[in-house]
């Protein structure tokens, strides 16, 4: 190889690593700030090796599944009350508003809004996770024993077949 | 070793051999293109969860996967073009970043489509829409990066160094949803383990992808042709092609 070249090909290569290595430092360094939600267990125990707790009254959001039997709804108004779990302790979370369709109890959600006390948000935003499995209803049927519901029939508890919740399932 | 290589750094070879290529590969683009997407749209079995709103997969995953492939052979392109400065390969440079600008358009707004019945919001800053969202600024500045010089031969090499530094979002992107905890869901095909998509769904969405590949080379083939004719326009070779018509 031609000195010019090789000196062009290793200022190109020592610019790539040296910036590979600058955003590699910083993405560890925002590390905590780049995740989007706080899940069930870090929001009770801490976050990260100090265990940096959050406080109450601070705007956050938290990200879990929806346990089984918790969804309570007030007959009279859109609050709704739930409770969220991914490995450990439950979390729960008051809302009013409308749910998205994909919500249901099983389901990963992800919830904006503000801290109550150690394990209470109230949420001003309720957005419904999926996971990246696709397939069509009979094979979830036969595979998972989760039976199709069309969304707009979902509110009711059409769908309380589907398999227990397993929150070690997924990154919840 | 690499000396068959060289024949395909003279423009002429280049452009000829790209006119002979365009038309098969813009047949074969269109006709995966039609079979893929009619496929995937229309006689795709619904979803156990999402119904038919998961239908947008056939189009939104393609282009999302291609925006990363194009950018991949850009910064290639771009390596290339710094260290031994072959013209065709910056040229080349110039002639993906709007084919992956438009991909990568095509991907964000078929997400927030998809993204607003599903999960209940067009936007969430989460990381991978925000890389994804860094990906299309970063073509935005190739474009404009390599139009920013009076002298077109310097704004290529600018355009360049961005399209070869803009690299590291790749990895960024692709690893976003298991490096933090994000809105958008985990790889279905793109990982090394079974898809995590029924056979049914899998096929036609395998056969768009192959389609956004191809209709990425023949536009490259075509823009390529109109960057080698206006950088060698006085060019003996290109005079007697004009001449000869």
């Amino acid at each position: 190889m031609q000195p010019r070249r090789q000196k062009r090909l290793f200022a190109v290569l020592l610019v790539i690593g040296l910036l590979t290595g600058a955003v590699a430092a910083m993405l560890y360094a925002l590390q905590q700030n780049i995740d989007l939600f706080y899940t069930p267990s870090q929001l009770v125990d801490g976050l990260g090796k100090d265990k940096v707790k959050p406080q109450p009254g601070q705007r956050l959001r938290i990200g879990g599944m929806v346990v089984k039997g918790s969804v309570k709804r007030d007959p009279d108004s859109l609050k709704v009350s739930f409770d969220l779990v991914d490995t450990g302790p439950l979390v729960t979370v008051i809302y009013e508003g409308i749910l998205p369709d994909l919500f249901r109890e099983g389901q990963g959600i992800v919830a904006q809004g503000v801290m109550l006390d150690a394990t209470t948000i109230a949420a001003t935003e309720v957005l419904a996770k999926h996971d990246e499995e696709y397939m069509p209803p009979e094979v979830a049927e036969a595979l998972k024993g989760i039976r199709h519901v069309p969304p707009s029939q979902q509110q009711s508890s059409a769908q309380q077949s589907g398999t227990e919740a397993k929150p070690a399932e997924g990154r919840y | 070793m690499f000396n068959w290589l060289h024949p395909f750094a003279k423009p002429e070879t280049v452009y000829h051999l790209c006119g002979r290529l365009y038309p098969w590969l813009m047949a074969l683009a269109v006709l995966l293109l039609l079979l893929g997407n009619i496929w995937g749209l229309a006689f795709t079995p619904p979803d156990y969860q999402q119904g038919d709103s998961y239908r947008i997969i056939h189009i939104h995953v393609p282009s999302a996967i291609m925006s990363m492939g194009t950018y991949s052979a850009m910064a290639i392109a771009a390596f290339i073009a710094l260290v031994w400065q072959v013209k065709i390969a910056q040229w080349s440079v110039l002639a993906l970043a709007p084919v992956g600008a438009v991909y990568t358009a095509i991907a964000l707004i078929t997400g927030m489509a998809w993204g607003k019945p599903m999960w209940g919001t067009w936007w969430v800053w989460d990381a991978r829409l925000t890389s994804e969202l860094i990906l299309l600024f970063l073509y935005l500045g190739v474009i404009a990066l390599s139009g920013a010089f009076s002298d077109r031969q310097t704004g290529a090499k600018a355009a360049s160094l961005l399209a070869v530094i803009g690299v590291i979002n790749l990895p960024v992107i692709h690893f976003s949803v298991e490096w933090w905890n994000t809105l958008h869901q985990g790889a279905s095909i793109t990982k090394f383990a079974k898809p995590s998509i029924d056979p049914s769904m899998l096929w036609p969405l395998l056969i768009s992808i192959l389609a956004f590949k191809v209709l990425m080379l023949a536009l490259l083939c075509l823009r390529l042709r109109n960057a080698i004719l206006l950088n060698e326009q006085h060019r003996p070779w290109v005079k007697t092609l004009a001449g000869g018509h």
